[in-house]
């Protein structure tokens, strides 16, 4: 082993290799397509070549305040995301506490995890209006069943030993709850924000393209109705960039809340 | 077998007997068992497994109140968990999101003492299981017998009067479980902790213990009580001792019945589910 590679940490080392590959495998992906559009296999006026795509990035972000806009989404999203997580938890804790609650409603709140609830935009346009708080809905509703369901999940599947430790130190219901449930169950309740917030960023993008209103959502539609192809496409890997950075992001929370096990 | 608790008893446990409702009909696990410990005293119980010996801690840590009969602690009838008495499980039972120091400050915490004091009074229950230097660590960090280190340490720092284990060593290896045996030894002798061990390994009892209580299989009863006279202080180069031999030897003779009609009955179990054990 040399000496710059005794330096570089066992992990770090690990992680380079598959963050290479990862990396060439776009890299080449985007070759392909390029060659595949330029040679004409792809009609170029409905998907325009990789090279197009990134030059109307600069553009995009420049002329069309994509940053604004960006704002805009992400404000929508920590609106969504913080009431989600607050309901969300607070139901979850409330029908793991209520035996009644939880036979009665967990299985209604998992089909409407499973469900496409943007399409149900229209009727939540008719109630808030074509506004934010239709956006902002939109995502709170679609995020809402995994947190409620993993911080029952959480919460049920806290070791018995723990609880005994707390019966034995004559713990109120209270400290029982914030000193032992709620800890030992938060690493699989942030699992269940982590996926409300996802949910949440697709229908909040979603409903803005749908109804032309706020963020980056908006921003796809209108050059997508200008007919400017790249520029669509460009603001649609801004969009995924946006989102991977946040998954990266609520990862590395996540990884930090996750004792070692 | 009624015990008056007339004597300086820290302990009394008089006439417990639990039942539990099955499928296969009531069963009794714990028939009609009493004793006392005294103040300072090692006291073990021994049995087989399925003799109701967990179910006995239950009882007398307070966790289990469907039974007859009564626990006293210092003539105070225990209803449900006492003050005076810590428990440490037979499952690993420390909080995996607080580290050794919170782990072991926790019940100062839990009577509000000040952060720095309770730091303090943690560091030395942790010097005391020798953990030391493994403050900061969390957890998922040490190994099975540091772990349970922590969880004795978390116990004793709420300075019970009485330190009621169940089986504490049975996920270890035998070789730390004699060490580990040692450093229960050392820290009972030292604090002069009164101390009730639920176990099945005859050597952790003999090597630890003043008195070892043997129970028989399904319906747990009392079948005797063993003085072990062995001198102290007492470390694991007692089990070299040919009376440490003797002793294991004797508690065997009377586990060996008791062990066999367990394994029995469990092989009666499997062969028949329904109605084996009824």
């Amino acid at each position: 082993m040399t000496d710059a590679a005794a330096r570089i940490p066992a992990g770090a080392r690990f992680d380079f290799w598959p963050r290479l590959f990862g990396l060439v495998t776009i890299c080449a992906a985007l070759l392909v397509a390029e060659f595949v559009i330029r040679g004409g296999l792809i009609n170029r006026f409905i998907v325009p070549p990789p090279s197009e795509v990134i030059q109307a990035l600069y553009r995009v972000v420049v002329q069309e305040h994509v940053f604004r806009r960006f704002l805009a989404t992400a404000a929508e999203c920590l609106i969504a995301g913080s009431m989600l997580t607050l309901v969300g938890v607070a139901t979850g804790v409330a029908m793991h506490r209520y035996k009644l609650l939880q036979q009665a409603c967990e299985t209604w709140v998992a089909s409407i995890a499973a469900a496409p609830l943007v399409i149900m935009y229209p009727l939540f346009l008719v109630v808030f209006g074509r506004n934010a708080l239709t956006i902002i809905m939109m995502g709170f509703i679609a995020g809402l069943p995994p947190a409620i369901l993993k911080t029952i999940e959480g919460l049920a599947a806290t070791r018995k030993v723990l609880v005994n430790v707390g019966k034995s130190f004559k713990l109120t219901g209270p400290q029982q709850f914030w000193k032992i449930l709620f800890p030992a169950a938060l690493p699989t309740i942030f699992v269940g924000v982590r996926l409300g917030l996802i949910f949440a960023l697709i229908n909040v993008v979603g409903t803005e393209f749908l109804i032309s209103y706020g963020g980056l959502g908006a921003l796809i539609a209108d050059l997508a109705e200008r007919y400017d192809l790249a520029g669509t496409y460009a603001a649609i890997c801004f969009v995924i960039l946006v989102s991977v950075l946040c998954f990266v992001l609520l990862e590395k929370i996540e990884r930090w809340l996750r004792p070692v096990d | 077998m009624p015990i008056d608790g007339s004597d300086n008893a820290i302990l009394v446990v008089n006439d417990i007997v639990v039942r539990f409702e099955t499928a296969e009909g009531p069963i009794t696990a714990v028939d009609d068992v009493s004793f006392t410990v005294r103040p300072g005293e090692f006291l073990s119980v021994i049995g087989p497994s399925g003799c109701g010996k967990s179910t006995l801690f239950n009882v007398i840590g307070g966790l289990l109140d469907q039974h007859q009969g009564a626990v006293r602690v210092g003539g105070e009838t225990v209803d449900g968990p006492h003050k005076s008495i810590g428990m440490v499980f037979q499952e690993e039972s420390t909080f995996p999101w607080r580290n050794v120091t919170d782990n072991v400050a926790f019940p100062l915490e839990l009577i509000g003492m000040p952060r720095e004091k309770r730091i303090e009074r943690a560091r030395h229950f942790i010097k005391l299981v020798g953990l030391e230097g493994f403050e900061n660590r969390y957890p998922g960090e040490l190994s099975g017998g540091m772990r349970q280190r922590v969880s004795l340490a978390r116990t004793l720092a709420s300075e019970p009067k009485i330190l009621l284990m169940d089986e504490p060593f049975a996920a270890l290896d035998e070789q730390t479980r004699l060490l580990l045996g040692d450093k229960v030894l050392q820290i009972q002798q030292e604090l002069q902790q009164t101390t009730l061990l639920i176990t099945h390994n005859i050597t952790e009892a003999v090597q630890m213990s003043d008195r070892i209580l043997v129970m028989t299989y399904r319906p747990g009863k009392v079948k005797r009580i063993v003085e072990i006279d062995l001198p102290r202080p007492r470390t694991s180069e007692i089990v070299t001792s040919a009376a440490f031999g003797r002793y294991v030897a004797e508690i065997w003779n009377d586990l060996r019945v008791e062990a066999s009609r367990g394994m029995r009955d469990e092989e009666q179990h499997a062969l028949h589910p329904r109605g084996a054990g009824a």
